[in-house]
């Protein structure tokens, strides 16, 4: 089903100006189009949900993951010192901006794992968790993780009211890696070519798959790809930096704007969870084993999975070293634990390679980025024009 | 020879009363005493949590337990978390950060320096996922030690309602996938310590563990009696103290026997932990340590005693779950115990709206007072929820603050103060009404 308004035809940046504003909307136009039709929807929490169980079964899964509005129905239901994005998820349930039939949540960290709770209690529809391993290299992991996502898909189908195939699952399996692979490009393109995309332009075409059929978001981004290659900005003399630290609330996208006016962002860990299977997941064999085979052994990190086989801070480094960055802008937050804690780790893994770093905090709901933007400007500064011996030097925001 | 004189019930009074906060302090000081002995001569110490701290397994292979959440909140209780907290934030770690965590980073780069003894380094980590902040802090220790890291998944409740029980296919997928990791980690004990596992051993364990267990459950239930024999704040947290450091022990069990006793005998004599019980209060939360006596008097002034909390069931692992370990089956029981009581602890913490529900009638409750903290997520976040919940379906007043558990930059007595009061003049009033 069509979702977005009419994009084929448009030049890139009409594209990318339609992408931003179905991303930046807080009703869910897409969402609410689907409904009209007689849809079903399924909202999951951040940071990775099995999609392709949804979609199989003919439900439109949407990502949650905040907006910048305020609480103001949701905000009294919790405590104080929390970060955003749990509180403004809910409000768009309160608010009716996001109507659901199903919402998922995983106990990704402290906050998050409350949600079931405060969600049966609040909204009249089903509301589930899904326990996402923690002992990911453990080899019974696959086979408990199959039978969740089983649990998952039973529940599915209590709601749309017939069985899923397997066949359905693998035909879902098959969109799903053709967006990934199509993800895997833009991120590659902005990689190598980053001054013919920029931070936020590549955060809106990714982030528009959280909210419309993949099938459409695949048709999208095969259109844009080339009209990217083709564009003729000119190479400029910016830092090449990464941005850790958008794996659960997403920073303001006029952040990510400012960011891309001062550097070039060529890798980062936003909505990390719509590329976080890593390579294409088998349609042969049985699909929800190869699911789950995927997300524990051919995937990505963040902050909220324990995995031996992937310290964070050596995954960071590997990051930086493929993208071929110059820096790191080690984002978190506010009142985010796992990004806080890991900034840390990262920190001190970044002054043993000497790579310079600039750690700050962000809010969904934040407006102002002068400060910000001039602290940002003075790291890139004393890092393009530093010594190669103070290079190194860390800032902080 | 003269004839041994029966015991006046005086003397039976002063043997008697008292012995549970007595005995539990000299435990506790006995524990870090043995503590200190392990740091000095090297001795395999493992770093575990209060929900699933796995003892039955460890204490197998004789591994000295160290719980960094009682060594954290003992920094507070002894007045000293402020310096803890300072290193470790200059260390790098965010205001914004568990305090029980960083103040843990702080024994660890003082060398284990704590205000109770020396702590030993961890041979290894074994924690569950009952909260997401052991597992970044586990990660800690892995890299200031390279310390292995044991993460034991136990599947929790999905959904308000949950009804997976044992006997159904769902709870013995779950059964199965701790039974697998459980064997796991004996594997990673046999390769740390160079031990064989000896099934026998954990047999004995497992026997001492549903002693414990039958004793605790007893102690908790017998201040349903009006007045209550204990406050489950002060004398509670001592309980608790023994329950997670000498749980599965012989001494362990003889302390909690003691304590009933004791209990037992206040209950016959009409004897309250205060002098007159006007108002029965629920605590949901934890407590607050910087000022743990103070706080607690905020109640105890106006009559008001805690008969029963949340953090007597989830900070003791779920010891309320009435399951006994089968041992002629030894480790598909244990995997059954784990998940049957660690997700009663979570239940407790996301759904406790359910389980107040079930506390209300049996212990009398007049009021319930949530506790939110800034440090702890996992249990504060939706207690402002929870109360909006519990206030629309049943007729009991609450008080909800919010301070902290460690970190007294973010305890404002006075407010709580002013707060407390008003909570007891509603109560009054509202007893007046009903007179």
């Amino acid at each position: 089903m069509r979702l977005l308004p009419p994009w084929q035809g448009k030049p890139l940046q009409e594209i990318i100006g339609l992408a931003r504003e179905v991303v930046e909307d807080t009703d869910f136009p897409t969402v609410a189009r689907w409904r009209e039709q007689g849809g079903k929807v399924v909202g999951h929490f951040q940071v990775y949900f099995p999609e392709e169980i949804a979609a199989a079964a003919g439900m439109l899964p949407v990502k949650l993951k905040g907006a910048p509005l305020e609480a103001r129905n949701a905000g009294s239901r919790f405590g104080s010192y929390l970060c955003s994005i749990v509180k403004t998820s809910l409000e768009l349930a309160l608010s009716d901006r996001l109507k659901l039939d199903l919402f998922v949540t995983h106990p990704i960290c402290d906050a998050a794992r409350n949600q079931a709770g405060v969600w049966n209690r609040s909204v009249p529809y089903p509301v589930d968790t899904l326990y996402l391993p923690q002992n990911a290299s453990f080899p019974g992991a696959v086979g408990y993780l199959r039978g969740e996502y089983q649990r998952i898909q039973r529940r599915i189908e209590e709601i749309v009211g017939r069985r899923v195939s397997d066949d359905a699952l693998r035909s879902a399996v098959a969109v799903f890696n053709e967006n990934r692979r199509l993800l895997r490009e833009l991120y590659r393109l902005r990689r190598e070519t980053p001054w013919l995309l920029a931070t936020d332009e590549c955060y809106v075409l990714m982030a528009l798959g959280a909210v419309v059929e993949r099938r459409e978001h695949n048709e999208l981004l095969k259109a844009v790809l080339p009209l990217v290659r083709e564009r003729t900005a000119p190479r400029q003399d910016r830092l090449r930096v990464i941005f850790e630290g958008g794996f659960c609330e997403q920073p303001p996208l006029d952040l990510l704007r400012a960011l891309g006016q001062l550097c070039y962002v060529v890798d980062d860990d936003l909505l990390i969870g719509l590329r976080w299977i890593t390579e294409d997941v088998p349609t042969l064999g049985d699909p929800l084993t190869n699911l789950a085979d995927a997300y524990l052994n051919r995937s990505s990190y963040s902050p909220v999975q324990h995995d031996a086989r992937k310290p964070k801070e050596v995954m960071l480094l590997k990051r930086i070293r493929e993208s071929g960055a110059e820096a790191a802008i080690i984002g978190g937050a506010k009142m985010c634990e796992p990004a806080l804690e890991e900034q840390v780790a990262y920190a001190k893994a970044l002054e043993e390679v000497n790579v310079p770093y600039f750690v700050t905090e962000f809010e969904e709901t934040m407006v102002s980025f002068e400060n910000l933007q001039l602290q940002l400007e003075t790291f890139v500064e004393n890092v393009q024009f530093a010594d190669d011996d103070d290079a190194a030097a860390p800032a902080a925001g | 020879m003269e004839a041994t004189q029966p015991a006046s019930e005086a003397t039976v009074e002063q043997q008697i009363l008292g012995r549970g906060a007595r005995e539990g302090a000299g435990l506790l000081r006995n524990w870090y005493a043995r503590l200190d002995a392990a740091a000095r001569a090297s001795e395999p110490a493992a770093y575990v949590f209060v929900m699933g701290s796995m003892a039955e397994i460890l204490r197998v292979f004789d591994f000295h337990l160290v719980f960094p959440e009682v060594n954290s909140l003992q920094t507070a209780i002894r007045k000293v978390s402020g310096e803890y907290l300072n290193e470790a934030e200059d260390y790098g770690y965010s205001a914004d950060i568990c305090a029980y965590v960083k103040a843990d980073v702080a024994v660890q780069l003082r060398g284990g320096k704590h205000p109770n003894g020396l702590i030993p380094r961890p041979t290894l980590a074994v924690l569950t996922n009952a909260c997401n902040t052991y597992i970044k802090w586990a990660e800690i220790w892995e890299r200031l030690y390279h310390t292995p890291a044991f993460v034991i998944d136990v599947p929790g409740p999905r959904h308000s309602g949950w009804t997976n029980q044992p006997g159904s296919e769902d709870f013995e997928r779950d059964r199965c996938y701790v039974e697998a990791q459980l064997r796991e980690l004996i594997v990673l004990c046999e390769r740390v310590t160079g031990r064989r596992f000896d099934i026998d051993r954990l047999r004995e364990v497992l026997a001492e563990a549903n002693a414990t267990g039958r004793v605790w459950r007893e102690m908790v239930d017998l201040n349903r009696s009006r007045p209550a024999p204990f406050n489950a704040v002060g004398d509670g947290t001592v309980y608790l103290g023994v329950m997670n450091a000498l749980r599965a022990t012989p001494e362990g069990t003889r302390y909690f026997e003691r304590v009933v006793e004791e209990l037992r005998y206040k209950v016959e004599h009409g004897l309250g932990s205060m002098p007159k019980e006007e108002f029965r209060l629920c605590f949901v939360g934890v407590p607050c340590y910087p000022i743990f006596r103070r706080f607690n008097e905020l109640f105890t002034e106006h009559n008001g005693n805690f008969v029963t909390s949340t953090y007597m069931m989830f900070a003791s692992g779920g010891q309320n779950v009435h399951f006994e370990y089968d041992l002629t089956r030894p480790l598909e029981s244990l995997a059954e115990g784990v998940l049957l009581t660690v997700r009663t602890a979570m239940f407790g913490m996301f759904f406790t709206d359910q389980l107040l529900a079930e506390m209300i009638e049996p212990f009398q409750l007049d009021g319930v007072v949530y506790h939110a903290v800034k440090s702890c997520r996992t249990v504060s976040t939706g207690l402002a929820d929870t109360r909006r919940s519990v206030m629309a379906r049943y007729d009991i007043p609450s008080l909800h603050i919010e301070s902290d558990l460690v970190d007294k930059r973010v305890v404002a007595e006075a407010p709580m103060k002013n707060r407390t009061d008003a909570f007891f003049e509603a109560l009054a009033g509202r007893r007046l009404r009903a007179a």
